[in-house]
């Protein structure tokens, strides 16, 4: 299936777009991106996974996980809700952080807009950096390691489906 | 000392040099003209952007020249490339996970 999907970024404007379309229905695509249980499935990318320490989806609530590598190193971030409009919206503010939630100094503010056409949900995800520099860290911090490795890893997964249906 | 690329870009005032001398090569007197800050501050933004390797010096008669080594800003546009990537990657794996989920909800 064709999944739309594009990446715009504004450099003067520190901003990123992304709008990807997904072939599930809005509860469970609203779930996979405010569930603890279904974010650890596909937000690190491979051969990294993610292990959530403290989820609590509510605004004020956090979002503290590690990003843990193969040789079991952990990068700890943290999201914060600021705003949540359920099966709509909600914006959140990112860092790194330590094991124990403190937050680092560079941060993201995201907004993720959900919209329903029946059996495909369209994300709109818009992420303002306050620094470029922090997007760089974004990717210094291991995921870099995660996209060269990560093809390979990622065609067998796709294998593994497909032989498994 | 070696900066990094990205500290280039971090400041509008690095931008708008950046942008100016895109179009030609400039002194450093002529790019202050554009400018309503003090000529030090623009040395100064002037010397960060060498300092990330931006900039190639010609000297012409007694003028030092500005010119952006066009190739170096490229390094951006890649390494942004790279987060599209991943983003994209990650966004696979959900395609996945929504997969196996609807399948069991079934």
């Amino acid at each position: 299936m064709n999944l739309l999907f594009d990446f715009t970024v504004d450099k003067a404007a520190k901003t990123i777009y992304i709008t990807r379309e997904f072939a599930a229905d809005l509860d469970l695509v609203w779930d996979a991106f405010t569930k603890a249980e279904i974010l650890d499935q596909w937000t690190a990318p491979k051969p990294w996974r993610v292990q959530t320490k403290e989820m609590d989806f509510r605004e004020g609530g956090r979002w503290l996980y590690a990003m843990v590598s193969p040789e079991n190193v952990k990068g700890w971030s943290m999201v914060v809700f600021l705003g949540i409009h359920p099966k709509t919206d909600f914006s959140t503010r990112n860092t790194f952080a330590d094991e124990n939630g403190n937050p680092g100094s560079a941060f993201s503010i995201v907004n993720n807009s959900f919209k329903s056409d029946g059996d495909k949900t369209t994300v709109y995800i818009e992420k303002k950096f306050d620094d470029l520099a922090t997007l760089e860290m974004i990717v210094a911090h291991g995921f870099k390691e995660g996209v060269s490795m990560g093809y390979a890893n990622l065609d067998e997964y796709f294998r593994t489906v497909a032989t498994a249906k | 000392m070696r900066r990094d690329i990205f500290q280039a870009i971090a400041d509008p005032t690095r931008r708008a040099i950046l942008i100016l001398i895109a179009m030609q090569a400039m002194t450093p007197n002529a790019i202050a003209a554009h400018f309503d800050i003090t000529r030090q501050s623009i040395s100064r933004h002037l010397r960060i952007l060498s300092d990330c390797d931006l900039l190639a010096q010609k000297q012409e008669g007694r003028e030092i020249f500005y010119e952006l080594k066009i190739d170096k800003m490229k390094e951006i546009d890649i390494w942004l490339d790279q987060f599209r990537e991943i983003t994209e990657e990650r966004f696979q794996q959900l395609d996945q996970v929504l997969y196996t989920l609807k399948n069991k909800k079934k």
